[in-house]
This record gives C-alpha cells, sequence and structure tokens, in this order.
C-alpha cells in the first residue's frame, strides 16, 4: 500500500486478439518476402539444375506453407507478442530456479549486432580477435567465481551442461579403467531434474537423496549410497527449496573417498556469487546458467549457455575446442587429450557469452557480491511477508534463512478451500504476474517457488506480496473465482484433456486438420 | 556533503534506507546473517580478479566497440564457408519478432499468460511439418547434433536395439556428438561412403546392417554437399530388417528438394540456422526432429511438443503439452533422455521466416541456390589445376573443390584469398585426407555473379602468387 492506495493491479486485462493459426490467414498469391533471383549469365550457364536431381529426389508439390503479404506477417507476430508476458513486462519473481533476472538492453544491443551476429564460426581466428577476446576473459571470470580451472561455453543450455558433466564423469573412470565397475550418480531431489535424467542417458544409475527431517540433504543416506559403483555426485546447492545444504563439503569429500567425481549444477548460484565457492566446497566441476544468474535473457526457452567449469585434472576431458591466449593472439584449441568431443556445433550460443561478459564487467567484483546479497534480502523480504498469508505453510529449515528463493506450500490453502497451486496460478494472470508451481515430482505438496533476484525493488514485492494475498481471501471467500480463472488473460481455461490422447492430441496444424476438422 | 553511495541501476535494493528497512522486517541487523548456513571454512574472504566496473552505460559502449572492432564480419569480405553454419539472407521482420521484449525474455509461463509463446511455436512446428510433409515436429533442441543423436536414441527404443550405422560422409562434429551422445548405450558403426560417387556405400550398408541395429543416419545433401541417390533405395533395406531411417537435411533446400519422409524416412532431423537466423558464429542454431503421428515415436520423444486445443469460450484457441508425462520434467530419470532451456526462441524466427517465403519463396530460393553454387562451381572448375566436384553427382549449394593440380595446399590459399577480401571454403584435408587438398565451398542466394567472379580472379591470383613464392 502506498498513500492508501493498493499497489496491486485489478484492472489489468492482457491484449487479447483472438488470433487466428497462421493457416487460417493466408491468401493465394500473397508474398512475404522475395529472393534474389540469379543474374543473367548465372542463369544461362547453370541451366536448370533441379532437372537433373536423381530420381525421387525432387520435391513433388510445393509446400503447404501460408501465404501472406509482408503487413500481416508483421502484425500477426506482434499481436502474438503481445499475449506473452516477458520479464520486461511482468514482475518477473514467480520462476523460481531460474533467475528471472534483468536482461538489460545495452547487452543486446552488441549481442544482436552484426559483429556478432554476422561471423561465421569457421573464420580464421585472425579475423574473430573480439569474440575470442570475449570468451576467453568471460572464462578468466568465472574461474574467479567458482575457484576452478577452466570453462567451456559448449553446452546449449543447463541440462546440456548436467550431460556433459555426465559424460566427462564417464570418460574420466574409463581413462583409469574403472568405467565398467562405477555405474552410479548419486543426486538429490532438489536439485534439477536434468541432473538425473542426464546421468542417465550416459547410462549411469542414480540414486537419489532425499532431505532429512531437517530439510537439509540427508548426509546418512549418502553415506549408505557411496560404494565402490559410485561415479559420482551431481548436485545443486543451494537446493530448489531454497536451503543452503552446510555439509556440502563433506558430501563432496565422502564421494571423493569413495573414487566419485563431484558436479555442481550452480543454477541457483544467484545468491552465493563471490560468497561461497565451488572450489572451496570440493568440487571437481561446476556449470553456470549465463541465461539465469548471468542475464541473458531466456527467449521463451533458450538459447541459453551452461558454462561448463572443471579443476585442471579433468581439463583434458573438456569438450574440444577451448579459446587459449598465447600472449599476442586468442586462438581455438583442439587439442585435449581425453576430450568427450563434441556436445554442440561449434563453441556454443556466443551471443549469451557476450551478454554475460557485459553482466559482469558492468558490475564489477563488489558489485556480483551486491547481487548476490541483495538476491538473498529480496528472497528472504518475501519469506517474511508470505508466510504470514493465510493458507500458506514454507516445509523444511524451520525459523531458518533461505538464499535465493523458497519453495512455499499451499497445502493449508488446498485442504480448507479445495483451491490448488494450479487455480492460484492461472488466478495470478490475472493481476499481469507470472507464477511457477515446481518441478515434478511434488515433494512438497501444492508448491510454488519464488525467486525475486536483485532486479525486484521493495514495491515490486509488496505487490506480487498482495497478489498472493488477495487470491488467499478469494480462496476463503470466493473459490469461484479462483477456480474459473484466467478471467483477464489471454484466454480462458483450456481444455486440456485431448492432450493425452493420441486419437486427438494434434502437435501440427495438419494433423487438427486431418483429426478434427476432416 | 556527505558521499552517497550510488544505487547501482541493474540492483535497486541497494539503496541502504530500503535495505534496512527490510532488515528490519525480517529482523537481522546485517544482510550477512541471512548467510549463516554457510559454513565458516566455506565462505570466499578473497577478492575476485574482476576489474574494476564499468558503471556507466556510455563507457560500457565504448569499451564493447573497441573489443568487436576486432571482429571482421563475412560483411567485410565475401565468403564462402559454410560446413554446418550458413551465411543466408535474414528478413528485417525475422530480427524485429526475434528481438521483441516479450519472446526475448519470456521463459517458462503457462499457456495463459504465454499464450502467444505456445502459439508462435505450435506455428513453428505446423509449417516445419508441411515443408517436412509430417504430422509431428517438436519445440527446437540445442541444434542438428543433439535432434541427430535423440533421434538414434529414439529409434533405439522404439526398435529395442543397441546399434546405429551411420554414414561416414556426416558433419565430423555432428559424428562426433552423435558418437559422445550414444556412448555406452548404443553403438554406432560407421558405413562407407562410395568412392566413386561420394555417397552412401550402399553394399556396404547391406554388409553392415543385422537384426540388432535399430536405425541407419544419412544427411541429404551430405557433408560433401552432394545429393545422396539412393534415398528410396535406403529405406527399402533399412525397413526390411526391421531398422529405422533417420535423414538430416537442411531445411532451405526442401522447396526444391523432396523431404525426406517421401523416401522413406522415419525421422527427419536438421537445423533451423539457415530460416532467418544469424550465424551468430555458430550459436544460431537449433534443432529440429520430425516423424509421423505415431503414439509409438511421439512417446520417445524428450523434448517439449505443444498441441492444440479449445477453451471454456467457444472459438477461443488454446495450447499445451502434448504428453508430458514422458519427458524429464515429469519424471526425472524415468523420462525420455532430458529436456530444458534449448532454443526456442530461434524456433519462433524460423516460423516467421517460413510464414514470409510461403511455397514460392521456399521453391525460388532453392533454385537459385543451385544455379548459383552451380555456375560458382563451373567458373571455379575453368581454373587451370584446379577440379570440382569430383564425385559428380548434383549439390545444392555446398560443392568440393580440390586443389591436388595445383601442388598447393588449402591453407595457403585461403590465406592469400583472405588478403584478397575473400573467405574461401572450409579446409577438409584433416577431416577426409583421402580428398587430398579439398575444400568445402558454399554459395547461397546472398552471392552475387561478381561476388563469384571475384572469387575466380582471387583463386587464380593465389595460386599464381603462391606457385611464384614456390619456385623461388
Amino acid at each position: 500500500m502506498k498513500d492508501g492506495r493498493s499497489y496491486l493491479r485489478r484492472n489489468f486485462h492482457q491484449a487479447k486478439w483472438d488470433e487466428p493459426i497462421i493457416f487460417e490467414l493466408s491468401k493465394p498469391g500473397q508474398r512475404g518476402i522475395l529472393v534474389p533471383q540469379p543474374e543473367e549469365e548465372i542463369q544461362k550457364g547453370a541451366g536448370r539444375p533441379w532437372e537433373e536431381l536423381p530420381d525421387g529426389m525432387r520435391r513433388r508439390s510445393l509446400p503447404d506453407l501460408p501465404q501472406l503479404p509482408q503487413i500481416e506477417v508483421l502484425r500477426h507476430y506482434l499481436r502474438l507478442s503481445q499475449g506473452v508476458l516477458g520479464a520486461d513486462i511482468n514482475i518477473e519473481i514467480g520462476q523460481g530456479t531460474c533467475t528471472m533476472k534483468y536482461s538489460p538492453k545495452v547487452n543486446e544491443k552488441f549481442a544482436a549486432s552484426p559483429k556478432i551476429q554476422d561471423i561465421h564460426p569457421l573464420q580464421h581466428h585472425e579475423t574473430v580477435q573480439g569474440v575470442l577476446e570475449i570468451i576467453y576473459k568471460t572464462d578468466l571470470f568465472l574461474r574467479q567465481i567458482s575457484g576452478l580451472d577452466r570453462f567451456s561455453f559448449q553446452p546449449g543450455g543447463g541440462s546440456q551442461a548436467s550431460f556433459a558433466m555426465a559424460s566427462i564423469i564417464r570418460a574420466y573412470h574409463k581413462a583409469r579403467g574403472e568405467e565398467n565397475q562405477r555405474d552410479e550418480i548419486i543426486t538429490t531431489i532438489f536439485s534439477h531434474p536434468s541432473n538425473a535424467a542426464a546421468a542417465a542417458v550416459k547410462g549411469f544409475k542414480v540414486i537419489t537423496i532425499y532431505p532429512d527431517e531437517h530439510g537439509f540433504p540427508d548426509f546418512q543416506a549418502l553415506k549408505s549410497a557411496v560404494s565402490e559403483r559410485t561415479a559420482g555426485l551431481m548436485i545443486t546447492n543451494p537446493e530448489d527449496t531454497g536451503v543452503f545444504n552446510p555439509r556440502i563439503k563433506e558430501f563432496t569429500e565422502m564421494v571423493h573417498k569413495a573414487g566419485g567425481l563431484c558436479g555442481y549444477d550452480q543454477a541457483n548460484a544467484n545468491g552465493i556469487l563471490g560468497l561461497t565457492r565451488a572450489k572451496e566446497a570440493g568440487f571437481d566441476m561446476c556449470f553456470f546458467n549465463l541465461h539465469k544468474t548471468f542475464s541473458s535473457p531466456h527467449g521463451c526457452g533458450g538459447p541459453g549457455a551452461g558454462a561448463l567449469g572443471v579443476t585442471k585434472e579433468l581439463e583434458q576431458f573438456l569438450p574440444v575446442p577451448v579459446v587459449e591466449f598465447d600472449g599476442d593472439r586468442y586462438v581455438l584449441n583442439y587439442d585435449l587429450a581425453n576430450s568427450i568431443g563434441k556436445v554442440k556445433m561449434f563453441y556454443g550460443n556466443i551471443p549469451a557469452v557476450v551478454r554475460a561478459y557485459m553482466w559482469i564487467v558492468s558490475l564489477g567484483e563488489e558489485g556480483l557480491k551486491e547481487a548476490a546479497k541483495v538476491a538473498v534480502l529480496n528472497s528472504n523480504y518475501l519469506l517474511t511477508k508470505i508466510k504470514d498469508i493465510r493458507g500458506v505453510e514454507v516445509p523444511y529449515a524451520p525459523g531458518k534463512h533461505r538464499f535465493e528463493q523458497v519453495r512455499y506450500s499451499w497445502a493449508p490453502l488446498t485442504e480448507e478451500t479445495g483451491i490448488t497451486t494450479e487455480d492460484v496460478q492461472r488466478r495470478m494472470c490475472d493481476f499481469g504476474l507470472h507464477y511457477w508451481t515446481s518441478h515434478h515430482p511434488w515433494i512438497v505438496p501444492e508448491p510454488f517457488t519464488l525467486e525475486p533476484t536483485e532486479s525486484a525493488s521493495k514495491q515490486d514485492l509488496d505487490e506480487y506480496v498482495e497478489a498472493l494475498k488477495e487470491i488467499s481471501s478469494e480462496a476463503y471467500e470466493n473459490p469461484e473465482i479462483v477456480r474459473r480463472a484466467p478471467h483477464r488473460s489471454v484466454v480462458h481455461k483450456i481444455c486440456d484433456d485431448q492432450f493425452d490422447d493420441p486419437e486427438k492430441w494434434a502437435i501440427t496444424w495438419r494433423a487438427y486438420v486431418k483429426k478434427h476438422l476432416s | 556533503m556527505k558521499e552517497r553511495k550510488f544505487t547501482h541501476p541493474y540492483i535497486p535494493n541497494s539503496y541502504p534506507e530500503v535495505q534496512k528497512q527490510m532488515m528490519d522486517e525480517i529482523g537481522i541487523d546485517s544482510i550477512y546473517d541471512l548467510f549463516s548456513e554457510i559454513p565458516e571454512e566455506l565462505r570466499f574472504k578473497g577478492k575476485m580478479e574482476i576489474p574494476e566496473p564499468i558503471l556507466s552505460e556510455a563507457s560500457l559502449v565504448r569499451h564493447m566497440e573497441k573489443i568487436l572492432s576486432r571482429n571482421q564480419t563475412v560483411n567485410e569480405f565475401v565468403s564462402f564457408l559454410g560446413a554446418g553454419c550458413y551465411q543466408h539472407y535474414v528478413p528485417a521482420i525475422c530480427d524485429e519478432i526475434a528481438s521483441r521484449s516479450e519472446f526475448l525474455t519470456a521463459y517458462a509461463g503457462e499457456p495463459y499468460e504465454d499464450h502467444g509463446r505456445f502459439q508462435a511455436l505450435f506455428e513453428y512446428q505446423s509449417m516445419m511439418g508441411e515443408l517436412l510433409d509430417m504430422d509431428v515436429c517438436n519445440v527446437p533442441t540445442y541444434d542438428w547434433c543433439q535432434a541427430a543423436a535423440t533421434a538414434l536414441r529414439m529409434a533405439g527404443r522404439i526398435t529395442g536395439r543397441k546399434k546405429v550405422l551411420v554414414s561416414k560422409n556426416v558433419n565430423p562434429q555432428r559424428l562426433s556428438a552423435i558418437e559422445n551422445y550414444c556412448y555406452p548405450v548404443m553403438e554406432v558403426i560407421l558405413v562407407d561412403y562410395c568412392s566413386e560417387t561420394g555417397c552412401l556405400n550402399l553394399s556396404d550398408l547391406e554388409e553392415k546392417i543385422a537384426c540388432d541395429v535399430g536405425a541407419i543416419y544419412f544427411e541429404n545433401p551430405n557433408y560433401f554437399g552432394l545429393i545422396e541417390t539412393s534415398g528410396q533405395r535406403v529405406a527399402d533395406i533399412v525397413h526390411a530388417n526391421g531398422s529405422l531411417l533417420v535423414v538430416g537435411v537442411d531445411p532451405i533446400t526442401l522447396g526444391v528438394l523432396a523431404p525426406p519422409s517421401q523416401y522413406g524416412a522415419d525421422i527427419a532431423v536438421g537445423d533451423v540456422q539457415t530460416l532467418g537466423i544469424h550465424m551468430n558464429y555458430g550459436g544460431g542454431m537449433a534443432g529440429f526432429i520430425a516423424s509421423q503421428d505415431r503414439e509409438e515415436f511421439v512417446a520417445e520423444y524428450p523434448s517439449r511438443l505443444f498441441g492444440i486445443a479449445h477453451t471454456e469460450v467457444p472459438g477461443e484457441w488454446g495450447f499445451g503439452d502434448v504428453f508430458y508425462d514422458r519427458t524429464s520434467f515429469a519424471k526425472r530419470e524415468e523420462g525420455k533422455e532430458f529436456v530444458g532451456t534449448a532454443a526456442a526462441l530461434w524456433g519462433i524466427t524460423a516460423g516467421v521466416y517460413l510464414a514470409l517465403m510461403g511455397p514460392y519463396g521456399m521453391e525460388e530460393i532453392g533454385k537459385t541456390v543451385m544455379q548459383k553454387s552451380l555456375y560458382a562451381a563451373k567458373e571455379i572448375g575453368k581454373l587451370k589445376g584446379v577440379r570440382v566436384n569430383d564425385f559428380g553427382g548434383c549439390f545444392f549449394k555446398e560443392f568440393l573443390v580440390n586443389f591436388d593440380g595445383t601442388g598447393l595446399a588449402v591453407r595457403d590459399i585461403n590465406e592469400s584469398l583472405r588478403e584478397k577480401g575473400i573467405l574461401g571454403g572450409k579446409d577438409l584435408s584433416l577431416e577426409f585426407p583421402e580428398l587430398g587438398e579439398t575444400a568445402l565451398y558454399c554459395v547461397t542466394e546472398v552471392h552475387t555473379e561478381e561476388d563469384i567472379l571475384a572469387l575466380c580472379r582471387g583463386l587464380d591470383q593465389a595460386i599464381q602468387e603462391l606457385k611464384e613464392v614456390g619456385s623461388k
């Protein structure tokens, strides 16, 4: 409340265009753009090479793509964009674990400049010294932030970086002749699902540690999990609950003693930048999500970047190439003894590296620490306010402070009113606010995870809390309004019963036409 | 006057008075009280060696301009580089949409407040479906490497078999990624290319195919730029063996070339970088996986698949995740491989591109590229000692240029071309030593007759100069 006036946007309404599917807009004969025609000499010299195509290799009929004039393509997509509540527009604190911080616009100017966009990855290194310098220096910065010795920017996101870690764990044991013996990876249930999933892709058996009665990863469970079959540990800390595991060093020591490697998913690094590091906690590897902690925008789900760091001993296993500086020139080095090879084409999502570089140099070492401190301050301020909302509880570590995010539960609200976290989610749209539940499985019942980052102001936090409070009151007094939500979003409650039915699901327009219109 | 600590523009609550208020509410005296769970020995007390911050935006701009001035873009040369990343024209509207705040900064919202994200990606899937003549296409994965690797793992699960055959003439970077991704769950066995045609060697395929082979993978055009000649025959061999055919394609070829589904492919994969996305030093990649709409295939996709539905209000379109329970989001290690942040924005952008191009644009660009590249090959082939497209056969936009007859190395020729403002084709002498001093040249719709003639003049001069140096 400010001067008695509520922050809540009761009259918010998202743009609603009832925009047709692009195929419905198609008009025969319309063109959105023309293609440069070959000069006469070329046409004469080349003839009609498509007529020489091998049997069966020539397309028989043109693809049934929509035909629209240019303005209508633009209008269509601009209307769709207005039906997206991006992080630039809403108070983006509802997507916990994802660090939806502000992505500075000036960084975009360079990430999307011809000097980055229009360079080919196979250009001679003499012609790309600028971008190589940025990659190399970002590597140096991340070495400082993690205490590890070398970074690769090849993985295209956190999950692919988890996969690269699992690949390195396997390559390491293979090089030591213990590959077949060591077939288990240990993770925790509040680490991102991709740690478990990527380990399984790499052929490992996954052992998952659950929290002890205090909400910390159960050390006794770890103790009984490690053995001569342990290949490694892949975990997050702080966990997705916002709880920091104070015994993390004992975890890594335990796994090391058993002969395993320790990989650190630093998706949740935003609250600990410069305050505690992978090295001191005993990790052999870590990765940062440049699209989370280091401000690169999330692009509706990528392109992101998983910056993968390792100790000196593990450098030889990194994906190739890595960037080296010989004192004069930046060059690409493909010569790593036991490289896992490629995980992604070329060198990764370079625009994300450019943005991360700019973000770091615009903050400096004090600024990075300040970002972490304020992210945690914001998170605990929210916690203080939200735990008093009727129907909310905060499982685990009672009375303790949390880090950059907190996993809350509406279990009491659901029990008392029948309103679920998914109902709340839809209702939050009506206030112009994004809200996420949590990854599955829902160990915490009716969960939601909030991560305000350092980008939110106190007033932003108050507005968000007020919306939650309002919905809680509605749930107790007028639950129908929540159950029927959203009312002021782009569309109304979706009939989602056909998404799991092979007879009815439609993943393309042509499939929809076949299954439902003919 | 007391000096006031500034508030960093990116950190509103670094303002001391506000921090004090918030700490009072929480009931702490210092922000450090919030970090009490970090044990003493884990607290980092050192100083990170990170330069003093560049605080003003104006200074940051100057700093960046200076560094990036050390990049020379393809626009400052005439470039003939391809080999997995391509210079095609990017329509202005693709940039406009890809840089919209809403799309650029959204992430994982619900199909309500992010309705537009779901619709744009559903439409992308749909337009790819038309281009590929298939009914299912995923929300993009990281790139073609990942798409191919995942398709092979999918094929392994669908067939219950543990081996896959991969043609030796695929992009070596992709082969490396496939091998790493399959190991140790599936075994990758290479199939030779025919030394006469450069295409997949059918007799080697027939020799290596066996009842434990789940799939065969080839690319079309292949790494040498050649259009594979025997798609349907391969499909017949593979299917007779109860295996699946996975084909990698560059989607920009498909206005002219038959999509893989039309010669028997079960899964098509590739990269949409060519559809309206800048090269970004290799950062513009986004992989697609497509198949027919069969439950046993759909059930094996790790990626998100957006589906269309109705809402409670008649006439409204709604969207959502199809068969969500197959994903690692739902099932962790029990899900299909893994899913996470990949390359959705490039999917939206590729959709914009296909909507702009339409059926006729895709046909025209295919024809234009084929004519320009063939013309370039013919002109280069006129140079003494230079052989072009040794294997014969049709190519789309890339072709081999062999310099053995000049006695010179591609490396030296490219060095000399660079001084003349030309980026020569990719040197293949390390990846395919059996091809001698060969480079892979790429010509697209962006090249003009003058560019091609400049290349020929440049090559001619480079060869002369290098020979003169050599004979001294």
